[in-house]
């Protein structure tokens, strides 16, 4: 009898249940790490993190009250890390939310539409693919000087097509269920149809897909800052730490690897809480990833 | 089981099953199935789904899905081992050889990316029965105008994508008769095509089983198709065989209660007191879920205390049946 | 086939052509005049009008893009303002540095993923695949650039076995020229290994469950057997996707990773020209990488139709 209780229906949900939750509650962590640092940075941080303490240059950690140290300006590294995820979540924010502003309406019209109009969108979809948000912000940067700004734009507008393709396909999948066709047989007008039915059935995956696109925000404004296209000094910024630091790889790695740790700590929770969120979602689709 | 006869030598049955089960964990899936097919024999296996009909062909192939374990003894005339003892190695020689199986699902059962007469070939190829490459192309195309497809040439070089299901089915019927094999073990191989090609489809099954004297284990839910194509049937529920003997004897004076129902259930001529169809009510258990005793007692209408034990096999030679309160005899 | 093909290469021709636009656009439209830049803000009106027709930026700006786009195919990128050389050879020069480094970085990950993802599928389905996952979710998180500073660390700084940066042509001392490809190649591989390895596993998985290796199991293939003569193939045509996708982002990953190890590839050819605030450079170096991106795009469309017959008849 141990045997069938261990297989019956309501085990099998219970284990799921835990099973599900170690992404989501692993990212969500994470994510709340970040969002907990960047809200922290606002109110206190341990040193002004701009300040350049010249008599503490490359102070180690735990040393005269720096508890991470400070960089090679004698900026403290603990104050800067902190406000790095404002300026990381920042980005973030703005550009995912550029890209999902323009990208699911664009999305949900192919995906209604059908014919030439989805073509249309969808080719140039093709095509905005192959500017990638580093290459967009690079040209951004050449034209107007690198700034947060066109680090946000470009981030964005290159995230464009990745909400496009996922709201149309899953537009499409809406569209043949019995109570779209009954409301379209109803002579419901498509804006109705699209607010009322097609929003609020794919808004869960746009929200799997904003929390994936927001880790590659993350990689593509550390990237860009990285080579100096980011946020531009003084503002704290993990990637231009990265890069400050690297001529220092062979006497203070730690410089390096702090930052390093953030945006990796960032990306992988923003991923893992999203792929948490689609098995919970759509639990069928676990086994596949 | 008692009713095996103990004769599995050379030139005894091609094909000889004592007490098969199937077991994922704890759970048994088939229990206790036994049965023998001779020479050119051609053997109905039926049963709603669920019964265990395929597992019971996926155990013999040694095929069955990663996690289910089977035990038991199954033993192949020609084969000296029994096939559940023996290893991946030796039983793939076997596989497509001595013994050679027709899924249901001809859409999805042939490699899309390879053409037609290579997927043919390869079968022959592999068991060294034609010497070269063009040998077996040739036998392929060969094979194809047997299974009667039109221009074989030109079906050699097709994709599977570029014929019908009828079509591919043939083309699985020409891969599995491409050696010859003792056994042939057919799954529901007309189940997902048109009702028109489905009796081209078994005429061809029988008649080209008849020329090499292949022995046939025909698994279907459909009888008239097991009254068509097979001399004997092995009636299965709940992972058993519930009744066995002559298609005739079974589906003109079958014993048990399962029997029965099934029988009404598809006689399109008989209805109830409200002008409806007959069907048996309840609906098939999920598999570990029916009952002890006898695994027909939650649905069966004559059902008493006493079906909580296991019915014992009964019935003359030929006719077997495990029931407690089998038609025809009074409770 | 043929009409296939002949419709993507449509889409490739004319996604070139909007391109070349769009890059122009960007470029041209926007403010910033090079004459001015070039002169400084010092300059005199009249000193800015001839350097204008010098440059031919008074020109209309059709006249100026057809003029840009009409020298694409020769390899013609025009004059740079800032430094009055030849664009064209400079790219083709930069060009090499960065083909040999996807090259390696794509080698890498499909050494690294194909083995990797195969065996997670075939072996111990949980234990590899939740390793697999945790494996490529923390690929996914280290960014090429952040590998590569790891890497450098471990086998520059720590290990003291290999060079930490700079370029020797192939032809001068191919030794070198190896030992100084390996790190940043690996820092593009590595990464992207362990996110494809998770798509070679996922349709490994797939192919495992499909009747036709059953039918080939069923013929007397077997297992592994079957997978390789039956599977192999259908199992690339999704993890060609990703592949394309993956080819794309190695490239642009490329001119980050040329950065940290001060590679002369066309990133850094880029950043320079960014630096230098010079546009045409910029502009052609740009539209260089955008046609890559493309190009390997129609490449995998192509890839498609020889792995899947299914595709030569259809469009």
């Amino acid at each position: 009898m141990t045997a069938l209780e261990n297989t019956s229906p309501a085990a099998r949900g219970r284990r799921r249940w835990r099973r599900l939750n170690a992404s989501m509650l692993v990212g969500g962590a994470l994510v709340a790490l970040v969002v907990l640092a960047a809200l922290v940075s606002f109110v206190w941080t341990p040193h002004d993190a701009v300040h350049v303490d010249a008599a503490h240059r490359l102070a180690p950690a735990l040393s005269d009250g720096y508890l991470l140290g400070t960089d090679k300006f004698g900026r403290d590294v603990a104050s800067q890390l902190l406000v790095g995820a404002r300026t990381t979540l920042f980005v973030g924010i703005v550009a995912v939310g550029v890209a999902a502003l323009v990208g699911t309406p664009l999305g949900v019209l192919a995906g209604m539409a059908g014919g030439w109009l989805s073509e249309i969108v969808m080719r140039a979809n093709d095509l905005l693919f192959a500017f990638p948000a580093l290459l967009l912000a690079i040209m951004l940067g050449a034209v107007f000087g690198a700034s947060t700004l066109t680090a946000m734009i470009a981030i964005g507008v290159a995230t464009i097509p990745a909400f496009a393709r996922v709201a149309r396909g899953q537009t499409l999948g809406v569209m043949h269920t019995e109570y779209v066709l009954a409301a379209r047989a109803a002579g419901r007008s498509r804006l109705a149809i699209a607010l009322r039915h097609v929003l609020p059935n794919i808004a869960s995956i746009l929200i799997v897909q904003a929390s994936v696109s927001f880790a590659i925000a993350i990689l593509a404004e550390a990237a860009l800052s990285f080579l100096g296209f980011g946020t531009p000094p003084p503002t704290p910024s993990w990637g231009r730490m990265l890069q400050e630091s690297q001529e220092l790889l062979f006497s203070t790695p730690r410089l390096a690897f702090l930052p390093g740790l953030a945006i990796a700590l960032a990306v992988l929770g923003f991923n893992l809480f999203g792929d948490g969120l689609r098995d919970w979602l759509d639990p069928k689709l676990r086994e596949h990833r | 089981m008692t009713h095996v006869p103990d004769t599995a030598v050379a030139t005894g049955p091609v094909l000889t099953v004592d007490d098969l089960g199937v077991q994922v964990g704890p759970v048994n899936l088939v229990q206790g199935v036994g049965f023998t097919i001779g020479s050119g024999e051609r053997l109905g296996l039926i049963g709603e789904s669920g019964s265990g009909k395929s597992l019971t062909a996926l155990a013999l192939m040694g095929l069955l899905p990663e996690g289910l374990r089977a035990s038991g003894s199954i033993r192949l005339r020609g084969v000296p081992d029994d096939l559940l003892g023996t290893g991946e190695r030796r039983l793939a020689k076997v596989r497509g050889r001595t013994v050679s199986m027709v899924f249901q699902e001809p859409m999805t059962a042939l490699n899309p990316v390879m053409r037609v007469g290579d997927q043919v070939a390869e079968v022959m190829l592999l068991h060294g029965t034609r010497n070269s490459r063009a040998e077996a192309a040739a036998a392929a195309v060969d094979l194809l105008d047997r299974v009667r497809l039109p221009d074989p040439r030109a079906m050699a070089r097709a994709f599977p994508h570029q014929l019908s299901g009828g079509q591919r089915q043939r083309v699985m019927l020409a891969i599995a008769l491409a050696n010859d094999p003792a056994l042939l073990i057919c799954d529901e191989p007309t189940t997902a095509l048109d009702v028109t090609v489905q009796a081209q489809m078994l005429d061809l099954i029988g008649e080209l089983a008849a020329e090499r004297n292949t022995a046939l284990l025909f698994i279907t839910h459909d009888l008239a198709v097991v009254a068509t194509v097979c001399q004997r049937v092995l009636v299965m529920y709940g992972g058993r065989v519930v009744e066995t003997g002559d298609v005739y004897d079974v589906f003109t004076t079958p014993r048990h209660r399962y029997t029965e129902g099934l029988i009404a259930a598809s006689d399109l001529s008989v209805v109830d007191g409200r002008g409806r169809l007959r069907t048996i009510p309840g609906a098939v258990p999920n598999g570990g879920e029916f009952p002890d005793g006898c695994v027909f007692r939650t649905r069966c209408p004559a059902a008493t205390t006493r079906c909580e034990r296991t019915p014992e096999w009964s019935g003359p030679p030929g006719h077997g049946f495990a029931c407690w309160h089998p038609v025809g005899e009074d409770r | 086939m043929g009409l296939y093909l002949l419709v993507r290469a449509a889409v490739l021709v004319v996604s070139t052509a909007v391109a070349s636009v769009v890059v122009f656009a960007v470029m041209a439209v926007l403010p910033g005049d090079p004459a001015e830049v070039a002169l400084g803000v010092n300059a005199t009106p009249e000193a800015v009008a001839a350097k204008r027709a010098e440059f031919g930026t008074d020109r209309p700006l059709v006249t100026q893009f057809l003029d840009w786009v009409s020298g694409l195919p020769t390899g013609d990128f025009g004059v740079s303002y800032v430094t009055s050389d030849h664009i064209g050879p400079q790219i083709v020069d930069r060009l090499g540095v960065t083909l040999w480094l996807v090259l390696f970085g794509m080698l890498t990950a499909l050494v690294v993923a194909v083995p990797l993802g195969t065996a997670a599928a075939v072996r111990h389905r949980s234990v590899g695949g939740l390793l697999l996952s945790g494996l490529s979710q923390v690929g996914v998180a280290v960014p090429a650039f952040l590998a590569g500073i790891l890497l450098v660390f471990l086998f520059a700084v720590t290990l003291r076995v290999l060079p930490s940066g700079g370029y020797t042509p192939l032809g001068e001392d191919p030794g070198a020229w190896f030992q100084q490809l390996l790190l940043p190649s690996l820092s593009l591989g590595l990464v992207q290994g362990a996110v494809l390895s998770r798509y070679v596993r996922s349709a490994v998985l797939d192919v495992m469950r499909e009747d036709y290796i059953r039918t080939a199991r069923a013929k007397g293939l077997g297992l592994y057997r079957a997978l390789w003569r039956h599977g192999a193939r259908n199992a690339a045509i999704p993890v060609v996707t990703v592949l394309g996708l993956q080819l794309a982002t190695l490239l642009i990953g490329a001119v980050v990773v040329e950065r940290v190890f001060t590679l002369p590839g066309l990133g850094s050819l880029l950043l320079d020209g960014v630096a230098n605030r010079d546009l045409l450079l910029v502009q052609g170096t740009v539209m260089v990488l955008v046609v890559a991106v493309l190009a390997v795009n129609f490449l995998v469309d192509v890839l498609y139709a020889v792995l899947d017959p299914r595709l030569r008849g259809a469009r």
